[in-house]
């Protein structure tokens, strides 16, 4: 069966223009980054400068204090994701397998929190972590993120444990095992995939978050990356070439989440295919 | 003391009752981490910050703090800057989600046949997705700046301006720019979950329907758009609700400005709470809002109960 060409080109052109749509932000980032302060202005829309320079992610990395906020937020992001990891196992393995009273209030709670607008807490949580120390620190940081994440860390583990046959932990059992040795043992193990996704996502998600950080936090010790690269955008707005390679530097972990999930999302979506 | 149904169905069970016990509180032990965790952080802040909106509550201010009643909800009846937030909040929501809905649909049905090299084309137009929101808002602030941007050139070669000037300062079009970045940012959501829905539906049907002689425009009306009905329900209504609080971009492109004229409900709370650090005034706010949210809520299952109910 022969295609007509028509549609074909069409279907590549719109094709092209979503990519080109896609990129080009990241690309204009990663250009000003590289382009010599001399040239920024003289060659203010020219696609590609005609020298290069590394010179402005040298200062960034040397004379600033981005380095501190990247470990910053390594820090909050990566303690964050293991919190709730660990909890969303446990509440994702109790949704799944058990059959309770209050499993049904819980799930309401749940749904509850992914409904109202977080931005109503701000205030509150400040006036409450203000007298216990919390405000101005990573602990605070990563115990109201943790709090942020769980639920739908819950639901997303929920969803990994109900594609595990029960007969499993049931036959380790029956050999004498505790229902928690089971899970431990048994159960966790064949769920890291569900694990991998829920750590990353949730480490996705408290690297990007911007709103409490800058409610909670002041001053450079214990900035986030999003909230010293705001100060530094506030501060310095005409280090152009600057806070685009810090820019380019905050898009590290995300960019390397994304090559590590994006396998399986495409392969989700062609297992899908199959099974259609 | 909580007895499951689980144990009450066991009359035979001749284990200690100290085992029945622990056996009873098992699902509640696995839960309890989480449950603290959100009770604390969440539910408690959440109570509080209500109570907050009845409170004169600044935090510059060591007099204040005392019980004023509904005085916060007078003063928002006559301020016009959070009327204005209540439309701009519309303006934002609505035209973001139709556009985001739009191009993403487009975007799953061009991905939706097979093509060489379609798997890179996936991971490139799903970038946008991992870009974290911050970067995604000063990113975009930068093409629109006419110092190092390259937007309002091509804009002004089209004629479309003036002068190259910047858009995020002028007040006629100041809300285009958080929209555009948020367009951008949220099409690859939408890709997805369509595109998820798409490859689900049989293929058998679009072949039937080209054997009758179908063409493109019919097969995509009584076939694809029927079959994705419920998924674009879903995902429209709850996209909504989230667009409608999602302050990130606004905050970081425009700050609310120029003159309040990109000034969300959302961004204005957190204004009042951030920059006045009037914190009764900001929970007076954002309960407005939840009430808001919450008659949505309700008109979107009161909707679903009639759509249902036709069936």
């Amino acid at each position: 069966m022969k295609q007509s060409l028509l549609p074909t080109v069409a279907h590549r052109i719109a094709i092209l223009c979503y990519i080109a749509f896609a990129l080009f932000p990241l690309f204009w980032l990663l250009k000003v980054s590289v382009t010599p302060n001399d040239l920024l202005y003289s060659e203010g829309v020219r696609m590609w400068p005609s020298r290069t320079t590394f010179d402005h992610y040298a200062f960034v990395l040397r004379h600033s204090s981005f380095p501190t906020f990247f470990k910053n937020s390594l820090i909050v992001s990566g303690s964050t994701a293991v919190v709730v990891t660990v909890c969303a196992s446990l509440s994702g393995y109790a949704l799944s397998r058990f059959s309770f009273r209050a499993k049904y209030w819980i799930v309401a709670l749940m749904l509850l929190t992914q409904m109202f607008p977080l931005v109503m807490l701000v205030a509150p949580i400040f006036k409450i972590l203000s007298p216990l120390g919390l405000t101005n620190s990573l602990t605070g940081l990563v115990f109201v993120y943790s709090a942020f994440n769980v639920p739908f860390a819950t639901f997303l583990m929920q969803s990994f444990f109900d594609g595990i046959p029960k007969d499993l932990e049931e036959a380790a059992m029956i050999d004498g095992a505790t229902k928690f040795t089971a899970f431990r043992q048994i159960i966790l193990p064949l769920t890291l995939p569900g694990i991998a996704a829920t750590l990353g996502f949730v480490f996705t998600a408290a690297w990007s978050e911007l709103l409490f950080a800058l409610m909670l936090i002041n001053g450079n010790a214990a900035a986030t990356f999003p909230v010293g690269l705001l100060t530094f955008v506030s501060k310095f707005s005409v280090d152009f070439g600057q806070m685009m390679a810090a820019g380019v530097l905050a898009l590290i972990p995300a960019g390397l989440f994304f090559l590590l999930i994006q396998r399986y999302l495409v392969q989700g979506l062609t297992a899908g295919a199959v099974k259609g | 003391m909580t007895i499951t149904a689980d144990t009450l169905g066991r009359d035979h069970d001749h284990r200690p009752w100290l085992t029945r016990l622990a056996h009873a509180c098992e699902p509640y032990l696995y839960s309890a981490p989480s449950l603290i965790l959100i009770v604390v952080v969440m539910l408690v802040p959440l109570v509080i910050g209500i109570s907050y909106a009845f409170r004169d509550i600044q935090l510059l201010n060591p007099f204040s703090g005392g019980f004023i009643g509904l005085e916060h909800f007078r003063e928002l009846s006559r301020d016009a800057a959070f009327y204005g937030a209540l439309r701009n909040t519309l303006w934002w929501t609505g035209a973001s989600v139709l556009l985001q809905f739009v191009f993403g649909l487009i975007l799953a049905l061009l991905l939706d046949k097979p093509f060489w090299g379609r798997g890179l084309v996936q991971a490139l137009v799903f970038i946008p997705w991992a870009v974290p929101s911050f970067l995604a808002g000063l990113n975009w602030a930068w093409l629109f700046n006419p110092v190092i941007g390259p937007l309002p050139h091509w804009l002004f070669g089209l004629g479309l301006m003036s002068q190259p000037g910047n858009i995020l300062s002028d007040p006629q079009y100041a809300m285009w720019g958080p929209i555009v970045a948020n367009v951008w940012w949220g099409i690859p959501f939408f890709a997805i979950t369509l595109l998820a829905a798409l490859q689900a539906i049989p293929r058998d049907l679009y072949e039937a329907a080209s054997i009758d002689g179908a063409n493109w425009f019919q097969r995509f009306f009584s076939i694809t758009l029927p079959f994705l009905a419920p998924t674009i329900a879903i995902t429209v209504l709850l996209r909504t609700v989230w667009i409608s609080n999602f302050a990130d971009l606004i905050v970081v492109m425009t700050g609310g400005g120029p003159a309040d004229r990109t000034q969300i409900v959302a961004s204005y709370i957190f204004t009042q709470a951030f920059k006045a650090l009037d914190f009764g005034y900001a929970s007076a706010i954002a309960l407005v809002l939840l009430v808001l949210l919450l008659a949505y809520s309700m008109l979107i299952i009161l909707l679903r109960q009639t759509l249902l109910n036709k069936d």
